[in-house]
């Protein structure tokens, strides 16, 4: 087995009364795409803001290529990061607000604007924000997440708002950028978009990984044929421990 | 370049765009220069400003602060999953909230003087009260940081703000007042001193009331105060207390920003 890029290892966290994250193991191979899946508040999100450090876990490990990310911000710059919601500064534009990540992360790389093109977001970067509509603005969302090739693309719901063309695209993308080598975490409750993009699976349920592994054995497991029916399985055997 | 002013560089430059920053420089522009013409004394004009300036301010930068930053709340989501610091981000926000509001309330006030022409008295006390502003401004925005990074809750955390702006503004003066009717057998002019230092936009008052001549009408305190803010000392006493009230919110503020969880 591959020595995974990102190993999560019994991480919890609470707020407050209510406990998110309970013990939670996940592995992210490098150059594959990790589904992670689950109902709403399942510590989804939780999850993934606890990678990007922001929000510090009450226990547990965060290891990328096997060193701890605590105490040190550096490792960020590897990692490009599309939020769930996007509402940005009122009056900057789409093209200061890339201005203003070139500028943070001193990147003297070459950017990757491709999706610039593919979006047709020409016309509105010199636009302020406010102007975009929600699906504009998820797509400019995610040309700040592949602008700076990162190592590790995280994703959160990337095709919410998007229509059908545009979420395409963007699917697209992932599939090119996985297929030069570059990981993605990806979260979504829209199944069928994970059934073209997942390689592994990381199903959260109440807090917990129920399971972790490839799509082919999470249906080999649960004799199901799609990825929602052998999930939609997996949720209804509820937390009780898998062998995986 | 650093993280602190990068974040100050693209934030002064979305609020300085605000229609609410807009409308705040407008606002003190028309009504200095009402007051100037109407008045035709520079002199009672700036000081009929005093009140509209220690009224406002304090208002506009807490209310305007903790709304801001309540409604950046994702972009700083977004600037935190960036390679930067913590301590660094929140000095970067502070400031680029700071100096729109700070620029925005000179400019207001400063524009109309400078069209008509101030001359050397004048312009010593409408520094002092321009200075006032500022000094105020950067108090009230920490003050509104902080409460933005404690409080999850917008509507709570709004809520906080107007009711910190209320407290220091209408229910301190009559708490001084209470003391001051409840003890008036006792000589009181340093427990006066001490509650004054004690709140931001008395110590900001009475320096201006002094600067405007006007302590020759605030009778025995007045002498007590004019003694005080005369010397070196209550100077540098007062300057202090008006400096803590600027350190104290955005150290809280800074410490709770590096604990938040987004």
């Amino acid at each position: 087995m591959i020595e995974p890029l990102v190993r999560i290892t019994e991480l919890s966290k609470s707020f407050g009364a209510l406990q998110v994250l309970r013990s939670v193991n996940v592995a992210v191979r490098p150059g594959r795409v990790t589904a992670l899946v689950g109902p709403n508040s399942a510590g989804k999100t939780t999850l993934i803001k606890s990678l990007l450090g922001l929000t510090r876990p009450d226990a547990g490990r965060i290891a990328i290529r096997g060193a701890d990310i605590d105490g040190d911000q550096q490792y960020r710059s590897r990692i490009g990061y599309m939020p769930q919601i996007a509402r940005y500064p009122q009056n900057l534009t789409a093209s200061e607000l890339i201005c203003m990540l070139k500028d943070l992360r001193g990147a003297g790389t070459l950017l990757d604007l491709e999706l610039v093109d593919a979006f047709a977001l020409d016309s509105v970067l010199d636009k302020p924000l406010r102007l975009l509509s929600g699906g504009t603005r998820q797509k400019v969302n995610a040309v700040m997440a592949f602008l700076f090739a990162p190592e590790l693309l995280v994703l959160d719901e990337p095709t919410a708002g998007l229509d059908p063309v545009s979420s395409g695209v963007l699917k697209d993308k992932i599939l090119a950028e996985r297929g030069g080598g570059r990981t993605f975490l990806v979260s979504s409750h829209i199944m069928n978009e994970l059934e073209e993009l997942a390689d592994d699976v990381a199903l959260l349920l109440e807090g917990q990984v129920v399971f972790g592994g490839t799509l082919d054995e999470l249906k080999r497991i649960t004799n199901q044929g799609t990825l929602e029916r052998a999930i939609a399985t997996m949720m209804r055997r509820g937390l009780l421990p898998v062998a995986a | 370049m650093n993280t602190i002013l990068k974040v100050l560089k693209y934030q002064a430059k979305d609020a300085l765009r605000s229609r609410w920053l807009v409308a705040y420089a407008l606002f003190f522009m028309l009504i200095t220069d009402g007051l100037l013409r109407f008045s035709g004394d520079p002199m009672k004009a700036q000081l009929s400003l005093v009140s509209v300036v220690l009224f406002l301010v304090p208002l506009v930068s807490i209310v305007f602060g903790t709304v801001y930053l309540y409604n950046a709340r994702e972009f700083i989501e977004l600037l935190l999953a960036q390679p930067v610091n913590r301590r660094q981000m929140y000095r970067g926000l502070y400031l680029g909230l700071t100096l729109p509001l700070a620029l925005a309330f000179t400019v207001g006030i400063g524009l109309p003087f400078l069209l008509r022409g101030a001359d050397a008295t004048l312009s010593r006390s409408l520094g002092a009260l321009l200075l006032s502003g500022v000094v105020l401004t950067c108090v009230f925005t920490a003050i509104a940081s902080l409460i933005a990074v404690r409080c999850e809750d917008r509507l709570r955390g709004l809520g906080a703000a107007i009711g910190v702006w209320m407290l220091l503004t209408v229910v301190y003066d009559g708490f001084v007042l209470f003391v001051l009717a409840v003890f008036s057998n006792r000589p009181l002019e340093h427990a006066t001193l001490g509650l004054m230092m004690a709140n931001p936009i008395d110590i900001a008052r009475i320096a201006l009331l002094l600067r405007f001549d006007g302590a020759a009408m605030m009778g025995y305190t007045g002498a007590v105060f004019l003694r005080f803010f005369g010397e070196a000392q209550g100077v540098l006493v007062s300057a202090s207390a008006l400096a803590l009230w600027v350190y104290a919110p955005v150290a809280l503020g800074m410490r709770a920003f590096q604990r938040k969880d987004f």
